[in-house]
């Protein structure tokens, strides 16, 4: 192999991809080449870094110089400066890194300094499309362990004893799930990972298929391995193009190795692997659902019990586990359960993705331990809440889950916490957001994605979500009445009994947690017809200060429904019945002299 | 694959190629290549570095660039920093020396004393 001075790691996710990065990719090549330095330098596409936010990211090493929103226009700059002449470019550098006698380690910025990274220890670090890095980096061992070691019984005993838990939202125990199926009766048993991730803001199955596809097959094949199945299927939804394409990738490569299909490690086991594609259906993440889908029917959950292990894809047992779960496994081989063990906190182990979204200023993935607090998540990784608002709530675990209000920012991170202030885990979603958020119009932006993805299947779901979200518009449009929240409360808990599956139990509950924490709210939108946060446009009142108003017209020229009338040089007024809440005026105005409330 | 020893010999193969975006603190070749240093070849003396390095898929070693020591007249100036931060200073390289130097000090641990800038001065 050619020796490379350096190697250029550029981040090729889904979040540097839509700022630009395979631009920058291209002026690189280019500008390597003019420089006679493309023998010299090595260019890594890799999978995310974690700090969306600051994209598209670049990374030199042996420096580990890590450059941050990076230019079409600033590549010469990196080129001539840095790899030829060795100075790195310090004002194009992350700010955090950059000290006075060189740069910082990015393990010590405080974004990654908190982080343990387990599922995503590769993300960033290898290139997705390269089987060689992946087995560079320890890839391909514990299959390698299991095989030629360990009994079956032996892995699952090892999965049960790490404690992991379902990464998915639900928290069962994995080693359970394995210990069920390998139990189960059959003459074909399957395995299948659940990459359907649906949440809205989730991207963190994206991310370990993008970055890292080869930790998702060496888990699949491992779990085949304990179980008894040698055929696995991996649902991904079709809305993730770039993880489709490095797993089909990743695929071939491991069958070209002989890490897929038959005898491998020269022993009798077979496993190989196919890719499904979910169209677009929320509820194809449920796994009944899923299973349904994938044998080619309409996306339905059917009843539990039978459960999967026992009665999965085709009547068949099943084993299906979340892509972040899977992503665990290969290294609790490799280190062992009881290191695993010595992560997170009694129940919860391990560590736990979360993608970090809305109201912060650190946006994207982050990975820490299990028991970390919102509080550090939130200030120390995620750098806090820009433009100097306040916390207000965190929406964890998507339109499942609830929220978490700013007295309970200390609660650690884990199963159980969670679950006891009424919101959960989740598959990680984790929205942040300040005073500037309407709690009751959350809510209903939830609720219209459960009424949009509802399968239709059951009453309680088709029906009751339907009538949640319009009791819930009845109140953001202060038409509500105090009945009408106790009616919303009682509706919540009759489709959380009759719902038939996950998606129809769970709706309800950015309701009911609002309903929890920010009751007075919900109260302001009825009683005083007031919306506390300025969201909701029925509630929202534009008036013209007369003392400021200088009366040039101009907001009445921008009005679109004529509703501001006055005399030039005098203060104007806004008719409320004609005003249609757009805000053109309030923009328009030079003096500040029109407020909403 | 049909064996560990197989995927061992891929991962052995690659490991020197990845060992560089790690944290841990490899053996540095730092290369003086200021205009001082270009000037009097520190560039065919950095290719030959690379050259010979790679040719023995050495694990831990990577090559970087510095500007002007401020000893220019011994251009080019090559320092070999190990993991414990000990330095040793090779003053007017050439590409010929370059490869010497990899086989004697990176192989097997011996700078090679009459290239150094104690023998020079």
């Amino acid at each position: 192999m050619d020796m490379v001075r350096g190697h250029i790691l550029c981040c090729g996710g889904t979040g540097c991809t839509s700022s630009g990065c395979e631009a920058i990719i291209k002026e690189m090549e280019k500008q390597l080449a003019a420089y006679e330095l493309d023998k010299e330098f090595k260019i890594i596409k890799t999978g995310c870094f974690g700090l969306c936010a600051l994209g598209p990211i670049m990374v030199v090493y042996p420096e580990g110089a890590f450059y941050s929103r990076v230019k079409v226009e600033d590549v010469e700059e990196i080129v001539k400066e840095h790899l030829l002449k060795g100075r790195i470019v310090k004002h194009l550098l992350y700010e955090e890194t950059v000290e006075e006698n060189g740069i910082k380690s990015l393990n010590e910025t405080n974004f990654y300094a908190k982080q343990m990274r387990i599922a995503l220890r590769n993300c960033g670090v290898i290139d997705p499309e390269n089987i060689e890095e992946y087995i560079a980096a320890d890839g391909y061992k514990a299959l390698g362990k299991v095989l030629t070691e360990m009994t079956r019984e032996e892995v699952i005993d090892e999965i049960l004893k790490s404690g992991l838990r379902g990464r998915g939202g639900g928290g069962f125990p994995t080693g359970l799930k394995w210990k069920f199926t390998y139990a189960a009766e059959g003459d074909q048993k399957y395995v299948a990972c659940n990459a359907d991730e649906g949440d809205p803001g989730a991207f963190m199955d994206r991310s370990v298929l993008e970055g890292d596809p080869h930790t998702v097959i060496e888990a699949m094949a491992i779990a085949a391995y304990a179980i008894g199945a040698d055929k696995g299927f991996i649902y991904i939804r079709a809305e993730y193009p770039i993880a489709v394409d490095r797993l089909q990738i990743a695929i071939d490569q491991a069958r070209e190795y002989g890490l897929l299909g038959k005898n491998i490690f020269g022993t009798d086991f077979n496993f190989d692997l196919e890719i499904r594609l979910g169209a677009g259906a929320f509820v194809c993440g449920e796994e009944t659902a899923l299973m349904t889908s994938i044998e080619g029917k309409r996306g339905e959950p059917r009843p539990r019990p039978p459960f999967p292990a026992n009665k999965g894809l085709w009547q068949k047992p099943t084993m299906l586990n979340n892509v972040e779960t899977y992503a665990n496994i290969p290294v609790i081989i490799n280190k062992g359960a009881d290191w695993f063990n010595t992560i997170g906190t009694e129940k919860s182990k391990g560590t736990k993705v979360f993608a970090l979204g809305g109201k912060i200023h650190n946006t994207g993935l982050v990975e820490v331990p299990m028991g970390t607090t919102l509080r550090e998540i939130i200030e120390d990784i995620g750098g806090g809440i820009p433009n100097g608002k306040k916390f207000k709530a965190a929406q964890t675990g998507g339109p499942s889950g609830g929220c978490i209000p700013h007295s309970l920012i200390d609660t650690p991170i884990d199963y159980d916490s969670l679950m006891a202030i009424g919101s959960m885990m989740g598959s990680g979603g984790l929205i942040v957001m300040d005073e500037d958020n309407c709690m009751v119009d959350i809510a209903k932006f939830f609720l219209e994605f459960t009424v949009d993805e509802s399968c239709g299947m059951c009453a309680p779901c088709r029906i009751g979500t339907k009538r949640l979200l319009e009791l819930l518009k009845k109140i953001t449009d202060g038409k509500g009445t105090m009945e009408d929240i106790d009616k919303l409360e009682e509706l919540c808990y009759t489709i959380k009994n009759g719902a038939l599956c996950g998606l129809g139990q769970t709706a309800p509950n950015p309701v009911l947690s609002t309903l929890q924490y920010f009751r007075d709210e919900y109260v302001a939108h009825v009683q005083d017809k007031v919306c506390p946060a300025g969201v909701c446009k029925a509630l929202a009142r534009y008036t013209i200060v007369a003392d400021k108003c200088k009366g040039c017209s101009l907001c009445s020229r921008q009005c679109p429904v004529n509703a501001i009338s006055g005399k030039i040089k005098e203060p104007f007024v806004i008719d409320q019945d004609k005003c249609i809440k757009c805000g053109a005026c309030m923009d328009s105005c030079k003096f500040g002299a029109i407020i909403k409330n | 694959m049909k064996s560990l020893a197989e995927l061992e010999a891929i991962r052995q193969k690659m490991a020197s190629n990845v060992s560089m975006r790690k944290d841990d603190h490899a053996t540095r070749v730092v290369i003086g290549m200021a205009t001082c240093g270009i000037a009097a070849g520190a560039r065919p003396v950095m290719s030959a570095f690379i050259e010979e390095i790679g040719k023995r898929n050495l694990e831990h070693v990577s090559v970087v660039q510095t500007g002007c020591i401020g000893v220019c007249r011994l251009e080019p100036i090559v320092e070999i920093v190990n993991p414990d931060g000990e330095k040793v200073t090779y003053v007017k390289m050439t590409p010929e020396k370059a490869r010497q130097v990899v086989a004697e000090h990176l192989v097997n641990g011996r700078p090679i004393n009459e290239y150094t800038i104690g023998a020079a001065e």
